[in-house]
């Protein structure tokens, strides 16, 4: 979006008004519920959430909710399907004149990268490309962290998990939700994270626009699962994304463009040092191996993007 | 009102039908997809003001209804066997959600070994859902229970959702003289659906299915589903006595066939009780004093009702079409906690048939009545039969036979 566009051209223009309640059970830290502090600010309450199993369903515990908004929990695998309900639900009582339009709600799934990566996939793969007008929010926190943080089909390679918890950790390598969802050319796909706040609400401001299935995919650092000090959530947010190891893009009319191109990128290592899940590619030796193939892949990835 | 033959699939098509649903999440699965595709058929063409969406599994499928029911339309949907199980948790999930919509299942028994034919391991397997069901014997009634399961559905006292049920194959796909009522007549049944205020609008934002923490909480609403679940016997009774003034068909909770002076009662459920009915006739024909009871609810289970029917006979024979391995017969351990200490309770003898569609013919009838008036006479209840005969052996055996040829023509693996 260029900045004509869009209606925050800095980061005054971002809104004051918090809409999400305070004083929920998420851990000290959560890059998840600081992204979506953030998404919600522009979301408002003429939502509907429906949320797959993980650690924000216990956002709402009866009999409390932080949301101004709808909420349903669904269940871990199928929240997409519940969001085709009840966007088809909306859509025949508004054209049965049974609600008016006023009272119809934008219809948004809420989910770790436990459900979207793995268990969710084929529901959501269903809902894309049935076009359903969706808003698709995921906070990636790499792992099953609700349940300690074991591997998922989200985890990076070499992390130590609950599950990869010795020698070199994380066989397996993260997969490309953004790219699987580019593939199914939905209305709008983005990856964000609540350290670039103007980034992220141009990016909500542009999904709130486009009828559609919509990605927001939020990497959301976790003081829990990735073993470092809540104060630093911000910080290791802003390493993501200057060491290049979170790219931060967008795909809409056809076209992926990268909306923040480190300059000159930081060393992957500042990133990787920052984090507990990281510390034997340091400690007590130096894995040199890991960590080039570390810098390879992000080099990689960058060099596709430049060429 | 128009008779014409329909199979059991177009008689809950038609139900879903006439009882005007607006939306129709689906997923194919033999022997159910004829109820989707006449549905879908009928929207294409604009006889039918629905939206019908295929989704990508029954799991899905599942969670979309109930979506859609708790956003406040009417949800009709239908599945079969292994479909139902995939959409196992969902079941559960939507019950607990208290939202109103019917869902049809057309029995087919559970792999493995994967098959086409009937048998009721499916739909029991959603027995401890929190869904209501219905089972059916014929085309008529299937059409008619998807009108009552409405009913009950919707009905404030209950809000829970109902599975109606027919057997694959022996009602999915046989026709039979079915009474096609008016709309209008139907309408006057069943008025639009009233979700209550308890639908997903902007101005008034609503929390639904969230976390508890603490078993009070949880059981509280557990026991809430339970308490709904029993309301629906006597809504059942109010809402069945409203359709047999209307339409002057009766569809009881539990159908009873030449009990009053019976000695002996068969007990069956679905389509397979037609043929212990004629086996009934038969009997009675050579002056044995046998009936048969039918519960049509399985859940809410009419306890009172079978009782009723039950208590002061000489011996009941209960034909599950369903095995619970380690246990047997799933209905005649619902029968044994609906008479167990009661003064006049029957004996009580079990049979395992019609698993994967295997028929029950009269001789097999007949036997089981004779085996468990000699059970009576004796005062023992014998262990489960499981029904097979011989002759199945026998080609079984062949086939067996025929799979080790095979398997030593092709030599011993590598």
């Amino acid at each position: 979006m260029s900045e004509q566009e869009t209606r925050y051209r800095s980061t005054r223009d971002l809104p004051s008004l918090h809409l999400l309640g305070t004083g929920t059970p998420m851990c000290a830290g959560c890059g998840g519920l600081e992204a979506l502090h953030q998404i919600y600010d522009q979301l408002g309450e003429r939502s509907l959430i429906l949320n797959a199993a993980g650690c924000m369903t216990l956002l709402a515990v009866y009999p409390y909710t932080p949301f101004r908004g709808s909420w349903l929990y669904t269940a871990m695998a199928s929240a997409p399907a519940g969001a085709q309900g009840a966007r088809d639900a909306l859509d025949i009582l508004v054209a049965q004149g049974r609600l008016p339009p006023e009272e119809d709600l934008r219809v948004v799934v809420l989910t770790g990268d436990g459900s979207a990566y793995g268990m969710g996939l084929s529901a959501t793969s269903g809902a894309i490309e049935r076009g359903l007008d969706f808003l698709y929010i995921v906070y990636d926190n790499e792992g099953y962290a609700n349940t300690g943080q074991q591997y998922s089909g989200a985890t990076p390679h070499a992390a130590l998990t609950a599950t990869s918890r010795l020698g070199a950790g994380f066989p397996g390598e993260k997969k490309d939700l953004f790219a699987i969802w580019v593939a199914h050319r939905p209305a709008y796909a983005a990856t964000v994270i609540g350290a670039e706040p103007l980034d992220l609400a141009r990016k909500v401001e542009q999904a709130l626009a486009i009828r559609g299935p919509k990605l927001l995919l939020a990497l959301a650092p976790c003081p829990t699962g990735w073993d470092f000090d809540p104060q630093r959530t911000v910080e290791i947010g802003r390493l993501a994304v200057q060491t290049g190891v979170w790219p931060l893009k967008e795909y809409r009319d056809g076209q992926v463009v990268h909306t923040k191109v480190p300059r000159e990128r930081k060393p992957v290592e500042d990133y990787l040092r920052t984090q507990g899940r990281f510390r034997h590619l340091f400690e007590p030796e130096r894995q040199d191996a890991l960590i080039a193939a570390w810098k390879a892949r992000v080099g990689t990835y960058w060099a596709s993007v430049e060429t | 009102m128009r008779r014409v033959l329909l199979t059991g699939n177009a008689a809950a098509a038609w139900g879903a039908r006439l009882a005007r649903v607006d939306y129709v999440p689906a997923f194919p699965i033999t022997p159910q997809t004829e109820i989707i595709e006449a549905l879908a058929r009928w929207i294409d063409a604009g006889e039918m003001a629905a939206r019908l969406v295929t989704l990508e599994s029954e799991h899905s499928m599942i969670t979309a209804a109930g979506a859609a029911a708790a956003t406040g339309v009417r949800v009709f949907s239908a599945t079969s066997s292994q479909g139902l199980l995939y959409g196992m948790e969902m079941l559960y999930t939507v019950a607990g959600w208290r939202v109103p919509w019917v869902l049809v299942n057309v029995s087919r028994g559970l792999s493995a070994p994967i098959t086409l034919e009937p048998d009721h391991n499916d739909v029991l397997a959603a027995r401890d859902s929190g869904f209501l069901q219905i089972h059916c014997a014929g085309c008529q009634e299937v059409l008619d229970s998807v009108l009552l399961a409405y009913r009950l559905a919707e009905d404030a006292r209950v809000r829970l959702p109902v599975i109606v049920n027919l057997d694959g194959f022996y009602l999915s796909f046989t026709r039979e003289p079915v009474s096609i009522p008016e709309p209008a007549e139907v309408d006057a049944l069943l008025p639009p659906f009233d979700p209550q205020g308890l639908a997903f609008r902007a101005g008034a934002p609503l929390s639904q299915a969230v976390a508890v923490l603490g078993g009070g909480p949880y059981s509280y609403f557990r026991y809430q589903v339970q308490l709904a679940a029993q309301n629906a016997l006597a809504v059942y009774d109010e809402i069945a006595a409203d359709f047999a003034e209307r339409f002057g068909r009766s569809h009881p909770a539990v159908e009873a066939y030449q009990c009053d002076d019976a000695e002996v009662v068969l007990v069956m459920m679905g389509s397979f009780a037609t043929k212990a009915r004629a086996a009934v006739d038969r009997l009675r024909d050579a002056g044995r004093p046998v009936g048969l009871l039918r519960p049509r609810l399985l859940r809410p289970f009419p306890a009172a009702a079978c009782r009723r029917h039950l208590l002061g006979k000489r011996a009941l024979a209960v034909i599950d079409q369903n095995l619970s391995p380690g246990q047997g017969g799933v209905l005649a351990t619902e029968l044994a906690a609906a008479l167990y200490g009661r003064p006049g309770a029957p004996l009580l003898a079990s049979f395992i048939g019609g698993l994967g569609g295997r028929d029950i013919p009269p001789e097999e009838l007949f036997e089981i009545a004779r085996v468990t008036e000699a059970a009576a006479e004796r005062g023992e209840t014998p262990p489960p039969r499981l029904l097979y005969t011989e002759a199945e052996l026998r080609e079984l055996r062949k086939l067996q036979t025929i799979a080790a040829v095979e398997r030593d023509r092709r030599g011993p693996a590598p």
